[in-house]
């Protein structure tokens, strides 16, 4: 029985293609202006490494915010629901999840069965989003992949007075106006981020295990200030961080099917 | 008896100088990164302006973000302050000031002698200031002080979502690729910032009459926006530029000191 979860981020749609026991394959693309497009690419992506075609596919779940234009799901599902379904699936003590995504960001609890106790989301406000450290690692000519290796040859992280992003631009730019090391830069931004974050988590009670999912999880910088913020462990996963929503959509169709 | 005053603010700077009770010269530029150099440079251009040399100017009052660097000045006082005075002075019965500044708001509650009885500031986010508008102009390729003009050609003003600077410039951008048309996005930016300044006023209860200065009150569009979102009428500031009003509350405080030194 196989079975698959699309995730249609604002920034990347992400597909996973699932049977019983592990995932078979995976992809991850850039979002087009079309949820259903990108929908459809990333599940011919994931299809064509998994060597199948949408028939051998018994059920699928969308989810992410172009989840209501995937034209192949059965069902959709929140991305709360999903990121806490599949980092619990990796990680079956997990009991706070901190997804940090391109647009947003959501701190959830969960009790010991998993289900959910207490969640909150931001995505007001860019600070404290994915989008906050693209408009950064822009500023720095940097990868945004790149921000977190750079910010560990730091000595001296500057520190952001302040939270806006438009205002925390201008910070950065002073800063690099009077030649501030980019890896101190770096550092700041990474830390400036897990503080914002760390605000919701703390809002919600962080309990252990901790994880955190969503791109920005790849970034080892701000694992590391977020660890700090929290003073807790944070657990890494054995799956990119990125796919945790699909995972976790396709663990729920898995579940559907189950139930049929 | 020539006193000054000098408003050094994050995006532009601003002197008057009054003889007596009279405004006898006003200058604004664009801010300098540094401040002493913008105070500077902007005493230089309002003395010229007067006729006058710096060693005419019995007291020189600073304000503005970066008034701790002004080198010539004798004594600082708040934005807040200096914007009461200012506007009360012009419009004795104005009790209320909304100033929107290039990197701030505020909504400042006056008692009848022109002292600020409650005021709320917002400085966090820059969607509540004129850098909305300064960003959205970029992205929208027009000059700020075009938009007021703009946005009244709008027919059907566009509901732009996101609060956010950097949410909402995408949201703009989307907005203009899908053939929006240019007046109706400017009409519905000002009513965006209208409303969250409204915000700000309400949470220090309105009283009659209000009055807006800052360089954003130069923007018609906006003008207008406030009144909707505030549902009462602001009375325009006339007699002097709005954008002057804290360098002008400033030569007051100053004119102030010197008489009660005499």
């Amino acid at each position: 029985m196989i079975v698959a979860g699309c995730d249609v981020g604002s920034l990347t749609t992400k597909a996973v293609i699932f049977n019983n026991t592990r995932i078979i394959s995976h992809a991850l693309i850039r979002s087009s202006f079309d949820p259903a497009k990108s929908a459809t690419e990333v599940m011919n992506k994931a299809l064509d490494a998994a060597k199948l075609t949408m028939q051998d596919i018994g059920f699928c779940v969308g989810t992410g915010y172009g989840h209501a234009r995937i034209p192949f799901v059965h069902k959709s599902v929140s991305e709360i629901a999903c990121h806490a379904k599949g980092a619990r699936y990796l990680l079956p003590s997990v009991r706070t999840i901190i997804d940090i995504g391109g647009q947003d960001c959501k701190a959830t609890r969960l009790d010991a069965k998993g289900n959910i106790v207490k969640f909150f989301t931001n995505d007001k406000c860019a600070s404290g989003t994915g989008r906050f450290l693209e408009v950064m690692a822009k500023l720095l000519g940097l990868e945004l992949s790149e921000l977190g290796e750079i910010s560990a040859q730091s000595r001296n992280p500057i520190n952001l007075a302040a939270t806006c992003t438009a205002w925390a631009q201008a910070e950065v730019i002073v800063h690099l106006n009077t030649n501030t090391p980019k890896a101190d830069l770096a550092a700041g931004i990474n830390e400036a981020m897990a503080a914002r974050v760390a605000i919701l988590a703390k809002a919600v009670g962080v309990e252990k295990d901790v994880c955190m999912t969503g791109g920005v999880a790849k970034n080892i910088g701000v694992v590391q200030a977020m660890e700090k913020q929290l003073n807790v462990p944070i657990r890494r996963l054995r799956v990119d961080p990125q796919i945790i929503g699909a995972l976790g959509a396709a663990v729920i169709a898995k579940e559907k099917m189950g139930e049929k | 008896m020539y006193v000054a005053g000098c408003d050094v603010g994050s995006l532009s700077t601003k002197a008057v100088i009054m003889q007596d009770g009279d405004i006898i010269a006003s200058q604004v530029i664009f801010s300098k990164p540094d401040p002493a150099e913008s105070a500077r440079e902007i005493m230089d251009k309002v003395l010229a302006q007067a006729v006058l040399t710096q060693a005419d100017i019995d007291y020189c009052v600073g304000t503005g973000y970066g008034r701790n660097s002004i080198p010539f000045a004798n004594a600082v006082e708040s934005e807040i302050t200096c914007h009461g005075k200012g506007a009360q002075w012009l419009m004795p019965q104005v009790h209320m000031v909304i100033d929107i500044g290039g990197q701030d708001a505020k909504a400042i509650r006056l008692d009848d002698s022109g002292n600020v009885v409650r005021f709320a500031y917002n400085d966090r986010c820059a969607s509540g200031t004129g850098r909305f508008l300064e960003v959205m102009a970029g992205a929208l390729g027009v000059q700020i002080q075009d938009m007021g003009d703009i946005s009244f050609q709008a027919k059907n003003p566009v509901a732009i979502s996101n609060q956010c600077v950097v949410f909402a410039e995408t949201e703009i951008i989307s907005l203009i690729n899908a053939g929006k048309d240019l007046a109706d996005i400017v009409s519905g930016l000002h009513k965006s910032l209208a409303h969250r300044v409204a915000a700000l006023a309400n949470g220090v209860e309105l009283d009659r009459e209000v009055t807006m200065t800052g360089g954003v009150a130069k923007n018609q569009g906006m003008f207008t926006a406030l009144e909707a979102a505030l549902g009462l009428k602001i009375t325009p500031m006339v007699k002097a530029d709005p954008q002057i009003i804290g360098a002008l509350g400033a030569a007051l405080l100053a004119r102030q000191a010197v008489n009660r030194a005499a």
